[in-house]
C-alpha cells in the first residue's frame, strides 16, 4: 500500500498526487514511469513520474481522469492508499547538453516532460519549453516549467491563453528563422508527437518521444506494449518509453491503443452512471488498505 | 510395515482409477477445473495397487524425490494428513504438482506396475492427499530449526523461488521473497489456466508458507526497484537467489504481427488468468472471443492452456497451429487429449507465414504454408520444411503466439558482475547453482530456459541447499 500525501486539482480532470514510495523515489529518473492497480477488480496502467523527493520518500504523478481507472483514481484524497503501485519502470531519458533543446508538452503531457526539460537544463541546455492545451485551464505546471526554461510559449487552441494554435506552430516558425535546434522532446497525444515528427524530420533535428502503449506488466513479460519502428518492434515498457521519433510507426501506434476502445467506452458509461457506488467502494478499499495492511483484498 | 495384506499379483489385477473429469461440453465453456479429483474410495483403491518396492524406482523418477512409497503407504492406511505432511518433506507446492506435473514422464514413468500394466497414479495421490489437507484446514507444517539470523533475499515467487524458500526457512533462515507483480506465485498464476490450476489453491500453498515464516513482497522489480547489489550492501542480505524465469515473449517475427487481436501468449494469459478478464467484474479487458475463430501457434503446455482459454471465452471456432506432426508434441498427453475432447481444431504440418489485417489494424486472417518431415534436427525431432506452394489462408480475428520464451534481462543487465550466456540466461554452476557473484544463485527456468513447474522446484531446492552450506561458511 502506497499512502496519498498530497491530492489536489491542478486543471479540470487533472489531479496531482504525492504518494509516499521510498523506494521508487530515490531510485527514479527522469522519463521513467510507474504501474498502477487503484482497487482489487481494477486493471494495470502505466503513469510517467512527473516529479520525486528522496528524501521525502515521495514520489509526484498527475493524472488525467480520461477513462475508468483514472477517474477512479481522481477519486481518491490524501489519507487513503494506492493500492499497487510498481517501479520506476523503463529507461530514463537520455539527456545530455545537446545545445538548443525545444520540450514540447501538449495537455499533460507537460508533466511528463517537466521532469526531463529540468534535467536538460541542469545539463547546460538552451530549453524553450511550448506548453499547449485545449484552452486555458488545460495548460499545466506553467510556473514550474517557467522556474526551468529560458523561454516558454505557451498555445491554446481556442486562444483563451498564450497564442491561439497548435504547439507545433511555434516550432515550425522557429525552424523557418533558421533558429538553431538539436534537440526536441515532444510529449503529449499521438497525433501531436506524430505532428512533431513530420515538423522535424526534413530537418534532421534529433526528436524524441515518449510512448505511452498500453500494458499489462511493465517488465517486457507481455509485449502489448509492442511499438513498430524501423528497426522492427520495440517494446515500450523496457526499450522506451522514449523512441526516436523518426523511426516510429505512429499509425500502428493510434490503432493499437484503440485495440481497446468498445471496451473502455463501456466501462466509462459504466462508472458515470454509478460514480457514487463505484466512489464509495474504491474509498473502502484504499481506507481498509491503510487501516490493516496485513489484511490484502483478493478478488 | 505394510498393512495391505492384499498379495502384489491380486493388486496388479486391480485397474488404474480414472480421474474423474467435467464432461467436456460443459467444460469447455466454463473457467472451472476440469479433473475434479479422486474420493476417498477412489484414492484408497489406487494406492492399494502400489507394490510397495524395495527400491522404489518412483522416488528416482521425481526431481524432487518426494518419499512416494512412503505418503502411498499412509493413503492405505486412511492418514491422509500424515501423508501430505510426509509429501511436504520433500515438495512444498504438493496442491500444485499433483496436478500439473508431468508424472507420465516422471514418477509414473518408472513404477514397476507399469511395465506390465497401468503405473500407479501418484499425480492422482498427491493431489487427493493435498486437497484433503486444504479441505480440512491442518496443515503439515514442517517444523522450523532455531534462527541463524541469515537474511536471504529471493528474486521471484514462482516454483523455484517458492521451493527454495519453503526449504531456506525451515533452516531458520529469514527468507523474503520480491515479486513485480502484485500477487504471488509467478507462472503459477498468471500463466496456468484457472481450469487447471485453480488460484486459490496457489494462494492456500502460498499461505502455507507465509504460516512458516516466509515474508512475501510485492510490486518489487529487482533491477528497477532495487538492484542486487543494494540487497546485499543497504538491506543487508547475506545471500541472493535468482529465480526470475524465462519470461520474455517469442514472436514469430513474421508480417503483421503488430494487428490488434495478436497477442503473445504470455500476454493473452496473463490477461485472462492474472487479471481475470473472463470474469466481467473485472476491469482488464481482453479480445472478445465470442462469436469469433481464433488461432494459437504452438505446440506446447502453453499453446494448449492458450487455445482452451480462447474456446472458454466463447471462440466459435478455435485452431492449434503447430509446425511439426502431432507426434512431435511437446505437450501432455492429457492437455492434448483434453484439447481435443474440448472440440480444438489441430492444423499440424503448419506454420504461419503472415498475418493479414483491415485498414483499421484488426487481424482478419493468418496466412499460413503446409510443412513435411525432413530430417531429425539438433532436438533429435524430424524438422518441419515448408511445402513451396502449399499457402493458404485462414480466415481468424485472434492470434496467440505460444512458441516459448526467453530470459528477461532485468535483473542481468542491473548486475554487472553477473555472467550469462549466449541467449541471456544466467550462467549458474551446475551442482551448486552458485553464479559469478559471491553470495549470488540462480535457479529455475532463468537458467535453463522454459521447463517445468517441477523441474523449476528442483532447482529450487538444489539452490536452497547450496545457499544453506554457503551461509555456514560466513565467518559472521
Amino acid at each position: 500500500m502506497f499512502p496519498i500525501v498530497e491530492a489536489e486539482f491542478i486543471a479540470p480532470d487533472v489531479k496531482r498526487f504525492v504518494i509516499e514510495a521510498p523506494r521508487i523515489a530515490r531510485k527514479r529518473r527522469a522519463g521513467q514511469f510507474v504501474i498502477v492497480r487503484v482497487h482489487p477488480h481494477g486493471e494495470r496502467i502505466p503513469l510517467t513520474i512527473a516529479d520525486g523527493d528522496p528524501r521525502r520518500g515521495v514520489i509526484t504523478l498527475i493524472v488525467q481522469g480520461i477513462g475508468k481507472t483514472t477517474k477512479l483514481m481522481n477519486l481518491l484524497e490524501a489519507g487513503e492508499s494506492i493500492l499497487d503501485l510498481v517501479g520506476p519502470l523503463g529507461r530514463a531519458s537520455e539527456v545530455e547538453n545537446f545545445g538548443t533543446a525545444v520540450v514540447i508538452g501538449g495537455g499533460v503531457g507537460a508533466a511528463i516532460a517537466y521532469p526531463t526539460a529540468k534535467a536538460l537544463r541542469e545539463a547546460g541546455n538552451h530549453v524553450i519549453s511550448i506548453l499547449g492545451g485545449r484552452s486555458r485551464e488545460l495548460v499545466i505546471l506553467e510556473p514550474e516549467i517557467r522556474a526551468i526554461s529560458d523561454e516558454v510559449l505557451v498555445t491554446t487552441d481556442d486562444g483563451s491563453y498564450g497564442r491561439k494554435g497548435l504547439v507545433i506552430d511555434p516550432l515550425k516558425e522557429m525552424i523557418a528563422l533558421g533558429r538553431p535546434i538539436d534537440y526536441v522532446l515532444a510529449i503529449g497525444p499521438v497525433r501531436m508527437m506524430q505532428a512533431v515528427a513530420e515538423t522535424t524530420r526534413p530537418h534532421h533535428i534529433r526528436t524524441v518521444v515518449s510512448l505511452n502503449s498500453l500494458m499489462v506488466d511493465g517488465t517486457g513479460m507481455c509485449g502489448g506494449c509492442r511499438i513498430i519502428t524501423n528497426d522492427g518492434a520495440r517494446f515500450a515498457c523496457v526499450d522506451g518509453p522514449e523512441f526516436d521519433a523518426h523511426t516510429v510507426n505512429f499509425e500502428i501506434l493510434v490503432q493499437r491503443n484503440r485495440a481497446y476502445a468498445d471496451r473502455e467506452a463501456e466501462e466509462l458509461r459504466e462508472f458515470q452512471e454509478h460514480t457514487e457506488e463505484m466512489a464509495n467502494e474504491v474509498h473502502h478499499w484504499c481506507r481498509l488498505e491503510s487501516a490493516c495492511p496485513e489484511v490484502g483484498p483478493r478478488g | 510395515m505394510s498393512l495391505n495384506k492384499i498379495p502384489p499379483k491380486e493388486r496388479t489385477k486391480i485397474p488404474r482409477v480414472h480421474m474423474p473429469e467435467q464432461p467436456a461440453e460443459f467444460r469447455r465453456a466454463n473457467f472451472e477445473e476440469v479433473n475434479q479429483g479422486l474420493t476417498i474410495l477412489g484414492a484408497t483403491t489406487e494406492a492399494i495397487r502400489c507394490l510397495e518396492c524395495a527400491k522404489p524406482h518412483c522416488i528416482d523418477g521425481c526431481p524432487v524425490n518426494v518419499n512416494i512409497r512412503e505418503f502411498v503407504r499412509l493413503v492405505t492406511e486412511g492418514d491422509y494428513l500424515a501423508a501430505a505432511a510426509k509429501i511436504r518433506e520433500d515438495n512444498v507446492l504438493p496442491a500444485i504438482t499433483g496436478r500439473v506435473c508431468p508424472q507420465e514422464t516422471q514418477c509414473e514413468a518408472c513404477c514397476v506396475l507399469g511395465k506390465k500394466h497401468e503405473p500407479l497414479g501418484i499425480g492422482y495421490l498427491e493431489r487427493f492427499v493435498a486437497d484433503y489437507e486444504r479441505e480440512h484446514g491442518v496443515f503439515g507444517i514442517p517444523e522450523r530449526a532455531p534462527l541463524t539470523g541469515r537474511k536471504i533475499a529471493i528474486v521471484g515467487s514462482g516454483p523455484a523461488g517458492l521451493s527454495a524458500a519453503g526449504d531456506l526457512v525451515r533452516k531458520g533462515h529469514e527468507v523474503t521473497v520480491f515479486e513485480a507483480l502484485h500477487e504471488i506465485g509467478g507462472v503459477l498464476l498468471y500463466g496456468i489456466p484457472q481450469f487447471r490450476l485453480p488460484k486459490e489453491i496457489v494462494e492456500h500453498e502460498v499461505n502455507v508458507l507465509r504460516q512458516m515464516g516466509v515474508d512475501f513482497q510485492t510490486n518489487v522489480v529487482i533491477g528497477k526497484t532495487v538492484t542486487i547489489d543494494e540487497l546485499m550492501t543497504e538491506e543487508g542480505y547475506h545471500a541472493v537467489l535468482i529465480a526470475t524465469g524465462a519470461g520474455l515473449p517469442k514472436f514469430l517475427e513474421v508480417p503483421g504481427e503488430h494487428y490488434n487481436g495478436v497477442y503473445s501468449a504470455n500476454e493473452f494469459l496473463t490477461r485472462v488468468n492474472l487479471m481475470k478478464a473472463y470474469d466481467p467484474s473485472y476491469d482488464e479487458p481482453v479480445f472478445d472471443c465470442r462469436g469469433h475463430d481464433i488461432a494459437v501457434v504452438g505446440g506446447g503446455n502453453t499453446a494448449m492452456d492458450a487455445v482452451r482459454t480462447a474456446c472458454r471465452l466463447g471462440a466459435r471456432t478455435s485452431y492449434l497451429i503447430y509446425r511439426r506432426s502431432e507426434t512431435e508434441m511437446p505437450a501432455r498427453l492429457e492437455e492434448v487429449k483434453h484439447a481435443k475432447e474440448e472440440g480444438i481444431q489441430f492444423l499440424c504440418l503448419t506454420n504461419p507465414v503472415e498475418f493479414c489485417g483491415n485498414d483499421k489494424g484488426w487481424l482478419q486472417a493468418v496466412r499460413c504454408i503446409r510443412m513435411e518431415l525432413g530430417e531429425p534436427d539438433a532436438s533429435g525431432r524430424r524438422s518441419p520444411i515448408p511445402i513451396p506452394g502449399s499457402e493458404f489462408d485462414l480466415p481468424i480475428q485472434m492470434a496467440v503466439i505460444a512458441l516459448g520464451t526467453g530470459a528477461n534481462p532485468l535483473v542481468q543487465s542491473t548486475t554487472p558482475d553477473l555472467q550469462t550466456n549466449r541467449k541471456g540466461y544466467i550462467a549458474a554452476d551446475a551442482e551448486t547453482l552458485a553464479t559469478s557473484k559471491r553470495g549470488v544463485f540462480a535457479a529455475g527456468d532463468i537458467v535453463t530456459g522454459s521447463a517445468t513447474v517441477i523441474l523449476a522446484m528442483a532447482a529450487g531446492r538444489k539452490a536452497a541447499a547450496s545457499i544453506d552450506q554457503y551461509l555456514q561458511t560466513l565467518s559472521n
